[in-house]
């Protein structure tokens, strides 16, 4: 099984203060969900950050599709990042853009005509269940649906990482069980999830699913699946 | 260039656009306004430095000084004779006394055929005023060339002077070129304080949209995607701004031309805008623009260049 994500003795650390990850050493394999948890401040957004090319370490070795993400050029971090979703913490949604725009938005940077961005923006929508609310902006949606937007800006590219930060932090736990569906309807067409919450009752929610545990900034891996690589979900 | 301006609607709305809402449409307007100004003195002056230039270079003036206005009137008449003959010379004319009366009045009054005064009439001819003889050359002559004329015309009056008009009136065409450098600086350093609007104005317009750019860089968005939507609305912004500025500033030159035609004195008449003069004036806006777009492209580009 080809690795997807690589990091070998990674170290991240801001200005001149201490180190806010340490020595982090895993792999992370194509087609399988993972679980980042950690008490608050144990550095989960900042190993996030570094997977979706937001920051670049202060030591260490990434490798991301196979190439060398530290010292790739600027020129080609697009490309790279166009095969990463995102959904932040903050959701992050363009605020004078409607729910429409703001998911069609990775399309519409990777160049998708208008008229083959429609259908699949429509059907998005539907799927994280706002197909009426289309045209609202953001700052008439709930909290609720903002992360239902944001996590459809984060799939509609089909990217080959999904990076989610507490995606669930903001909803009710009904609404967090159909959103982690969600992922795991993504990760079955083959999408690495990768999902930061300290919510631990989500993490029997999902069948097969690993588990890497930050705390004070450094990795420890309660399966053992950081180390090698685990079993396709459907067999676990 | 014109991709610039198709760039979709869907795109445009990523950064809000608000025609002349901001102050920079106003600031650029006001710019363009005086380079309009400027420019204009600029070639006006440099139109009339070239034709006064063009009129009197290849012209001189023989003086015959003699006290005798028999002999005076024999020594120009025979000098005449010779000028003719040379092929330096394109045309001779002696200046009829009525001429002479005519450019001297500003120093000495009006004389008795203007006035009908004898006593002007007598002061005049108590004054042994030299006899001239305009000449028009077939080229701008240089020294030796005028030398060689002196020589020509000493066996027929050993006092005579020639005078090249070039000479004259060359304090007047060095202010009007330095009349017309000051202007053109001003046009230089307006296009530089329009810059540095362009770059205040992009790094603003950066600022409250940093949230916005962060979003589509880590979507994938490029830098020329990015800097792309600035130059859009800068460039716009500078085009309204600058039609506005050159249609306020085209009207002035107009009136001004108008009062300077009716002021009928020589120097001030020349100051006329031909009509490559105002195609110049007429770019200028579109010079702005693309000066703006380019400027807000490199501001826009070298701060992205510190976002990862």
């Amino acid at each position: 099984m080809n690795e997807i994500v690589q990091f070998e003795n990674v170290g991240l650390r801001y200005g001149a203060g201490a180190e806010t990850l340490s020595d982090l050493t895993f792999t992370l394999y194509p087609g399988s969900f993972y679980f980042l948890t950690g008490p608050s401040g144990a550095g989960k957004t900042s190993l996030l950050k570094l997977l979706y090319l937001a920051q670049r370490p202060s030591r260490g070795l990434i490798r991301l599709f196979g190439e060398d993400a530290v010292t790739m050029s600027r020129a080609r971090l697009p490309g790279f990042r166009r095969r990463i979703g995102v959904v932040f913490q903050d959701f992050r949604l363009v605020p004078h853009l409607s729910a429409f725009d703001n998911i069609a938005l990775p399309l519409r940077v990777a160049g998708v005509k208008e008229k083959d961005l429609t259908t699949p923006v429509a059907e998005m929508l539907d799927w994280v269940g706002l197909g009426e609310r289309a045209e609202a902006r953001p700052a008439t949606l709930s909290g609720g649906e903002q992360q239902r937007v944001a996590i459809a800006r984060a799939v509609i590219g089909r990217p080959e990482i999904l990076v989610a930060d507490e995606p669930t932090g903001n909803v009710d736990p009904e609404m967090a069980v159909r959103l982690l569906q969600l992922f795991e309807a993504l990760n079955t067409l083959g999408t690495t999830i990768v999902v930061a919450t300290h919510d631990i009752h989500l993490l029997s929610k999902v069948a097969g699913a690993q588990m890497m545990k930050l705390e004070k900034g450094g990795l420890s891996d309660p399966t053992g699946s950081l180390r090698n690589p685990p079993l396709p979900r459907d067999r676990a | 260039m014109l991709s610039l301006f198709v760039i979709p609607g869907h795109d445009r709305r990523l950064i809000p656009e608000g025609r002349l809402s901001g102050p920079m449409p106003w600031v650029i307007a006001i710019m363009i306004f005086l380079m309009v100004l400027a420019a204009g003195a600029g070639l006006a002056f440099t139109e009339a430095g070239n034709n006064i230039s063009d009129q009197l270079s290849s012209r001189a003036t023989v003086q015959i000084i003699e006290a005798n206005p028999a002999l005076k009137a024999q020594q120009t008449e025979d000098t005449a004779a010779r000028l003719r003959g040379m092929a330096l010379i394109d045309e001779v004319r002696i200046l009829p006394p009525k001429e002479i009366e005519e450019l001297i009045a500003p120093w000495l009054g009006q004389t008795e055929n203007q006035t009908g005064n004898a006593q002007a009439g007598s002061l005049l001819e108590d004054i042994p005023l030299p006899s001239l003889i305009d000449l028009t050359l077939v080229r701008p002559a240089g020294e030796d060339e005028l030398e060689q004329l002196r020589a020509a015309i000493r066996p027929f009056s050993a006092n005579a002077r020639v005078e090249p008009s070039s000479g004259l009136i060359a304090p007047v065409i060095g202010l009007v070129k330095s009349l017309q450098w000051i202007a053109f600086g001003l046009v230089a350093l307006l296009a530089m304080a329009t810059s540095a609007a362009v770059i205040i104005s992009a790094r603003s317009a950066l600022n409250t949209h940093k949230e916005t750019i962060s979003v589509i860089h880590l979507l994938g968005g490029t830098d020329g995607q990015i800097s792309r939507l600035f130059q859009r609305r800068i460039a716009l912004d500078a085009l309204l701004g600058g039609i506005l500025g050159l249609l306020c500033g085209a009207a002035i030159i107009l009136l001004l031309g108008m009062q300077l035609s009716a002021l009928g004195s020589g120097l001030v008449q020349s100051l006329r805008l031909s009509w490559f003069s105002w195609l110049i004036i007429a770019v200028i806006p579109i010079l702005g623009m693309l000066l703006a777009m380019v400027t807000a492209r490199m501001t826009v580009m070298g701060a992205l260049k510190k976002i990862l």
